[in-house]
């Protein structure tokens, strides 16, 4: 297992390529990457800021704690920050697995709590010239998502 | 005792700067750095029960801190 916060591109091949091992019949590779419109305002560029060490704390944790759930799992992630261009990788997970259900599950489980708990933040450059942070969206507030 | 506390993205941002010494009592708990944050100009802007990590943990309203610690006040988190 593996887990950083990273300041440079996001290398989802060496990802891959790092939880490959004969024993595991299944890897699931999340790529999430940065949308051109978030609640219907187009969207031109992102920067993602990390409270550094506490991420790499909490990150860490999330993969541990599905280790211990799928004890035959093996899991890398990087999580980006920075400023990113539409399109760029902001987060990839590799959860391997001997078997499908479970590297599917593992990979669902890191990703969903990362974005409960892991304190990063992103302030979206809108078209309009306009930049926010992003404190919830309509997904979210509907009950898709939530926050701790 | 001085605590120091560690802001960050949109609170950083309404507060003026990534961080704050606070003057405390001794014995001051996680509920009473966020009464105090709430009380700097534009402190408003930080909502009423945020999130707070002492030494990097999510930390409870009654948990006591001390001036070693690092604590940092977590706006709502949006990686992902």
């Amino acid at each position: 297992m593996r887990t950083a916060v990273v300041f440079r591109p996001i290398d989802t091949a060496a990802l891959f390529a790092e939880v490959s091992d004969t024993r595991h019949g299944a890897t699931v590779l999340f790529v999430g990457t940065v949308r051109d419109v978030n609640d219907g305002e187009p969207v031109t560029g992102l920067d993602y800021s990390a409270y550094g060490a506490m991420a790499e704390r909490e990150l860490r944790t999330i993969v541990e704690e599905a280790l211990v759930r799928w004890p035959a799992a093996d899991v890398v992630m990087e999580h980006r920050v920075g400023a990113l261009a539409l399109g760029d990788v902001s987060v990839a997970i590799a959860a391997a697995h001997p078997h499908r259900d479970e590297a599917f599950e593992a990979a669902r489980y890191v990703i969903e709590e990362l974005k409960k708990r892991a304190p990063i933040w992103k302030r979206e450059h809108y078209a309009s010239g306009r930049a926010e942070w992003v404190e919830q969206t309509t997904r979210e507030k509907s009950g898709a998502g939530a926050r701790p | 005792m001085t605590v120091r506390v560690l802001l960050f993205a949109s609170y950083a941002d309404a507060l003026g700067g990534p961080e704050v010494l606070l003057d405390l009592p001794a014995g001051a708990r996680v509920s009473d750095v966020r009464a105090r944050v709430r009380s700097l100009a534009n402190g408003k802007r930080v909502p009423e029960r945020p999130l707070v990590a002492v030494n990097q943990r999510y930390a409870s309203d009654d948990q006591v801190v001390s001036a070693s610690d690092e604590v940092a006040i977590i706006p709502p988190v949006a990686g992902g």
